[in-house]
């Protein structure tokens, strides 16, 4: 460990704080048409994009009607971007393939799809490999712009329902959607991407170099248009690299400079949002208590996995290597490393992409040490609540904290209330469903691929012992989370040559995958709007001396007891059979 | 429902205008103008001909010819062995080492025999290079950038503490002075991102272009 590496995440804890108070308020400000300085410049889009949609602002959905928008809208998005990536050669007049790559197979098309309608981005293709520019701009790009507009304005509307006092409307799905990407997520694309490219991020539309190198090699260069899905690949929580090894690619990520300044785009919207609910409900301490939540539970995993992968692996002590900071080496477990990022940057990188739905890398997480591994088990096993992904993190901890309410409610005897509301048995049902369909969709996936011999032809070459298992554990608890990173030698697609043809998926890991992510984000959207619709017609009764408060340190360390509880009662079995037993041995398999 | 499939359908293509062309192309052409060098990868070019991306890993090994020959492994790629004239970059898990048009991991786990042989072969081949030239060398003191695989394959990066090392065989394969060769050392290395950031770095491509000068091209 260093000082250098301590001063990188107390930095970063900083700055997030400051960057997400100041988000926060104006995404509010947009959620409740309060003004804005973008108005000016957005309005006329705004405009021009309802005329053409035919939608009216003004039109308010209940729970029902804006569950059923976001199931069309989703499944529009999905048949759209399957048949982009299906006609990929049909394609190559626009110029944008200079590759001149075939499409993929059907079964990885399938889980690519799924993948990036759902905000999860797992991918068993690789980007330099099987894509062209044209399927990653106007198919991937798009997908993740409007899958991270799809879970923020589901929390909006499930805030809307909790905090509501006027009947049984949510909002409309349709402008929620429109206003999340003109006035947040583009503009922040913009301001991200063009940041990144002054910083070495690639953006061109060239085709692949050769550049004969001077001992008499030659070495081919991958191009691209790389900083425009780099930026909202980070902002949206989507994870897709546009390169095979993501953000540890130089172009995707090329200085320390760069990991911070990515780093920070992940968690700015999800730590936001949390501040813009405390607005929205009328009562700022709320939003503190649920941030206050996340952030311990961040640090604790933060530190965790610092400490372990600067301590080395077995496999490194085995082979005889000194794994303490000597004379200006990084030490510590860098198998599977960038040098520019060193340990601290890795780690903290590791932790911010696996709490959040972002799954990114800029590390080989198949390489991290037992515990440093296991931190990034934890944090998906806690269901994506400690900041997760943009509006899915949100809407998840909200379930949680309903959960919470109830069952503090039930230590003192009262009749459970949240904001005024009074949670009845119908909301605990859906809560409770709503929260149990992630980890059931990832065990029984788990379950499935390692007891069959079709499941287990994913598991790579090189993984051996208990290893073999946590890729496959990884891999389904991954896409069930919607995260989307990954132990990346489990595989899903066989591709012998770049570009796709010859190339087989293997099927059952493509299609069980793919039906996992869909799944477990669209089963959690609809009893999350179902609790908000429930809630949203619901009396508000004024606080007496007994209502429990929901606003104070108690409050916070009952919430990380209830979360860790869930996480650790349904993972725990599987948790140790993979990373723990590798973490607490320096057995060699 | 049927209000719905319209908004759908045309919000999908509106979107798909201005998110998946316009703001791609926008980004890029801005950025063509502003950074045509970062934009376009840094590229190196000498003597009329590319040699690399300033940010991009290579492998400074040279083919190994037999009867007049290029030998080639199982895969058609060619066997190689390190060019003692240069620095060599990390261990990459690349096929073939150093691609910079199919990066990927070497996914090697914590606890496997896999990995603790492959990191073995690592620290032998590291020492049969290094040793003639420093006969204190031991596996105890080589920094781990040097054994462990890179996460991309193509880290145009090693540690000072790595190219330290290595300067007793640049300098002795080339005649320099180890203080000269330290000098191109410290011009070829940046510091951490804002001070504190990630680690500091040796560019190894820039290293080896800055020796080949100072001896005439060649």
């Amino acid at each position: 460990m260093t000082v250098a590496g301590w001063i990188t995440i107390i930095f970063f804890l900083v700055a997030l704080t400051a960057l997400a108070l100041a988000l926060g308020r104006y995404m509010a400000a947009v959620y409740t048409s309060g003004h804005t300085w973008l108005d000016p410049v957005m309005r006329g889009p705004e405009r021009l994009l309802y005329k053409v949609m035919r939608v009216d602002p003004t039109r308010g959905q209940d729970w029902k009607a804006y569950a059923r928008s976001v199931i069309i809208f989703s499944l529009g998005g999905w048949l759209l971007l399957y048949f982009i990536l299906r006609t990929q050669t049909l394609w190559s007049f626009t110029g944008l393939n200079p590759a001149g790559f075939h499409s993929g197979t059907w079964a990885v098309s399938f889980n690519t799809v799924s993948s990036f309608v759902t905000n999860t981005n797992w991918q068993y293709y690789g980007g330099e490999t099987t894509m062209s520019y044209f399927s990653q701009m106007a198919g991937l790009t798009v997908q993740n712009f409007v899958s991270a507009a799809v879970g923020m304005v589901v929390a909006v509307a499930v805030i809307r329902g909790i905090v509501g006092r006027s009947g049984k409307s949510l909002g409309n799905f349709y402008s929620d959607l429109v206003r999340t990407v003109l006035w947040i997520l583009l503009p922040g694309s913009i301001l991200i991407a063009l940041l990144l490219v002054s910083q070495g991020v690639l953006a061109n539309l060239s085709g692949y170099l050769t550049a004969h190198g001077i001992t008499g090699l030659t070495q081919h260069i991958g191009m691209g248009p790389v900083a425009s899905q780099e930026a909202i690949k980070e902002l949206g929580t989507n994870g897709g690299g546009f390169y095979n090894v993501n953000s540890a690619h130089p172009f995707e990520n090329p200085d320390g400079f760069t990991n911070l300044l990515e780093m920070l785009s992940v968690l700015v919207i999800p730590a936001g949002l949390v501040f813009t609910y405390g607005r929205m409900a009328q009562s700022r301490r709320q939003g503190y208590a649920i941030y206050a939540t996340m952030m311990v539970m961040f640090l604790g995993a933060v530190i965790v996995a610092y400490i372990a992968e600067a301590h080395g692996s077995p496999a490194q002590h085995a082979a005889g290597l000194h794994t303490g900071v000597i004379n200006g080496s990084t030490g510590g477990n860098l198998e599977g490393k960038e040098q520019r990022f060193g340990i601290a940057g890795s780690a903290l990188f590791d932790v911010i992409t696996t709490v959040t739905s972002c799954g990114a890398v800029n590390s080989a997480i198949e390489s991290f040490t037992g515990i440093g591994g296991a931190v990034a088990f934890a944090n998906l096993s806690a269901s994506e609540v400690i900041f997760g992904g943009v509006g899915t993190g949100l809407y998840s901890i909200l379930l949680y904290v309903l959960l919470a309410v109830f069952i503090g409610g039930l230590m003192v005897g009262r009749t459970p209330e949240y904001l005024g509301k009074k949670i009845e048995a119908r909301e605990i049902k859906l809560v409770v469903l709503g929260l149990l369909i992630t980890p059931l969709a990832a065990l029984f996936a788990t379950a499935l691929a390692t007891a069959s011999r079709a499941g287990r032809a994913s598991i790579s070459t090189v993984a051996t012992g208990p290893q073999q298992f946590s890729e496959t554990f990884y891999a389904y608890l991954s896409q069930a989370n919607n995260n989307g990173s990954a132990l990346a030698g489990y595989t899903g697609y066989i591709q012998p040559n770049a570009g796709n043809l010859g190339a087989h998926g293997v099927v059952f890991a493509d299609v069980t995958g793919g039906l996992v992510m869909l799944f477990a984000r669209f089963a959690p959207i609809l009893f999350a709007l179902a609790v908000a619709g429930s809630l949203a017609g619901k009396r508000v009764s004024p606080r007496g001396l007994g209502t429990m408060r929901t606003d104070n340190p108690t409050f916070v360390i009952l919430l990380i007891g209830i979360i860790i509880l869930v996480g650790a009662l349904t993972f725990f079995p599987a948790l140790l059979l993979g990373p723990l037993v590798q973490g607490l041995t320096g057995h060699l398999y | 429902m049927k209000r719905d499939l319209i908004s759908t359908a045309t919000g999908l293509l509106a979107l798909t205008l201005l998110l998946g062309i316009l703001f791609p192309l926008a980004i890029t052409g801005v950025s063509q103008i502003a950074f045509p060098g970062n934009a376009n990868g840094q590229q190196i070019v000498r003597g009329g001909q590319l040699v690399g991306s300033k940010i991009i890993g290579q492998s400074f090994q040279q083919p190994v010819v037999r009867n007049g020959k290029v030998q080639l492994d199982k895969n058609g790629n060619p066997v190689t062995v390190p060019d003692t004239r240069y620095f060599q970059t990390r261990p990459s898990g690349t096929v073939p080492a150093d691609n910079a048009a199919g990066s990927s991991f070497a996914n090697y786990g914590p606890n496997s025999v896999v990995t603790e042989q492959a990191l073995a072969a690592n620290v032998k081949s590291y020492l049969a290079l290094e040793r003639p030239y420093d006969p204190r060398l031991t596996v105890a003191v080589l920094p781990v950038d040097a054994i462990d695989t890179s996460a991309s394959g193509i880290d145009p990066d090693i540690s000072p503490a790595n190219a330290t090392i290595q300067a007793h065989r640049i300098a002795a394969v080339r005649h320099l002075s180890l203080a000269r060769v330290h000098t191109l050392i410290n011009a070829a290395t940046h510091g951490r991102g804002l001070d504190f950031s990630g680690e500091s770095g040796v560019n190894v491509l820039e290293l080896n272009l800055a020796l080949d000068r100072l001896s005439g091209g060649r």
